[in-house]
């Protein structure tokens, strides 16, 4: 059994004394995990580092195994933000995402493109908040949970969207949800909706509340997880800066 | 092939780092035939360094004594504390003799995969003598790793209250480092932090 795939590595781990265990998010191959030998000692240790993007070869006998990986190292993202805690968290939070929900082996290609694009934004600097959000959307979407927040779901009207139902997942008009505002999510404008009166960093937070809501709910407390520990920290940052806006 | 006993002794030398089996076996060879000279002294001196262990309550590097023999030096500069994630990489500064502060070790990094959190940190200590009033710098001495840097901004944010300084090691090409054998990531880091020359 082998293959050769373009990869992103979410994470290694130490394995013995000189490898490791990486685990990537493959184009076609899904998440998959691998043995690399001598990885903890190799000269291209920033190679296994998360947000990497390099070419991977797995091979076993069988399947099932875990099997070995040969990494050809490709672009590195993660030089670039390591000074930045914001481009980082948002780095890490998105890869111990897809390290924590994606199933294994199991293809995800709008998945991995989605990641690809939002290491982009990060390596410019540009928009990246923005991407990573809609990538969140477009991994629930990946997961099975997608959101319809393009329609009202009381009235058809595609007009006013503010909130959505925690329960549904679908879009509200400002008018039909006005008697239930207390119950429903904001739609932020950054993913269509109208939100609320706030800054635009007040409207990113909004989202990321409206997609934590879901991928807590939908995708991983029926395993029996939380959201995982760096996007919380993520979010406490994002948290802060609309404090900090909110006063000034 | 060996008695019940020698082959714990084996089973637990192999699980030393550096060690499997085979040569686990050539230790314990070794050790059998030079017992008064080498074993048991080495019995020795891993039960009194085994009864003596522990962790200094200021720092908390492993020591024989409390505090360890880093703090409890008056010739060290108090005002200097480098925060490094474990004891070996406590080691590895002092190495350098280029180090006269005192330290502050962490017992590991913030971890999305092997789920370490801020709490299994040892933070609190660190913020408190930070904010005690005799620390002017704090260097976060941590790896160069997305998850070694996160754990430096998370502390960069919590010491932000004591009003220290707080500064990271430099990133960049190592001592007889050929540009044409550094990954991207290296290099890339190097050019960022470039300085007049």
């Amino acid at each position: 059994m082998d293959w050769t795939d373009q990869a992103i590595v979410l994470g290694a781990r130490k394995q013995g004394e000189g490898s490791l265990i990486v685990t990537l998010l493959t184009r076609t191959q899904g998440r998959q995990r691998g043995l690399v030998r001598g990885g903890a000692k190799s000269r291209q240790r920033g190679a296994y580092e998360p947000g990497t993007l390099v070419t991977a070869t797995w091979r076993a006998r069988l399947e099932e195994h875990l099997g070995h990986l040969t990494i050809d190292p490709g672009t590195s993202y993660v030089a670039g933000l390591l000074d930045d805690p914001l481009r980082l968290g948002c780095l890490e939070a998105a890869v111990s995402l897809a390290e924590l929900t994606l199933p294994e082996r199991e293809p995800h290609p709008a998945a991995f493109d989605g990641l690809v694009r939002l290491l982009g934004h990060l390596d410019r600097d540009d928009g990246y908040a923005a991407a990573h959000l809609h990538w969140e959307l477009e991994l629930l979407t990946e997961l099975g949970y997608g959101l319809d927040l393009t329609v009202c779901a009381v009235t058809g009207t595609t007009d006013d969207l503010a909130w959505v139902s925690p329960r549904t997942g679908r879009a509200v008009s400002r008018a039909a949800g006005f008697a239930y505002r207390d119950k429903l999510l904001t739609l932020p404008r950054l993913l269509g909706g109208q939100g609320r009166e706030g800054s635009d960093i007040e409207d990113l937070l909004d989202g990321l509340t409206l997609t934590a809501s879901f991928l807590e709910r939908q995708a991983l407390a029926p395993r029996g997880q939380g959201l995982p520990p760096a996007r919380t920290r993520y979010v406490d940052r994002i948290g802060r800066l609309v404090a900090i806006s909110r006063s000034t | 092939m060996s008695g019940a006993e020698i082959d714990r002794l084996i089973q637990l030398l192999a699980k030393l780092p550096g060690l499997g089996p085979r040569s686990a076996r050539r230790a314990v060879l070794y050790m059998l035939k030079r017992r008064d000279a080498f074993m048991l002294p080495l019995g020795e001196a891993i039960g009194e360094v085994a009864s003596a262990i522990l962790p200094c309550r200021i720092c908390g590097n492993l020591d024989t004594t409390d505090p360890c023999p880093i703090c409890a030096d008056p010739t060290r500069d108090g005002g200097l504390v480098c925060v490094i994630e474990d004891v070996a990489d406590l080691w590895a500064i002092e190495r350098t003799s280029s180090y006269s502060g005192k330290y502050h070790v962490l017992g590991g990094i913030l971890s999305a995969l092997d789920g370490v959190r801020p709490e299994d940190l040892n933070i609190p200590r660190l913020v408190d003598r930070a904010a005690g009033g005799d620390v002017r710098e704090v260097i976060l001495a941590m790896n160069a790793t997305v998850e070694g840097q996160s754990t430096a901004h998370y502390l960069t944010d919590r010491l932000a209250v004591t009003g220290v300084k707080v500064s990271r090691l430099a990133h960049g090409v190592p001592i007889g480092g050929e540009l044409d054998y550094l990954d991207e990531g290296t290099l890339a880091a190097a050019l960022k932090a470039r300085r007049p020359f």
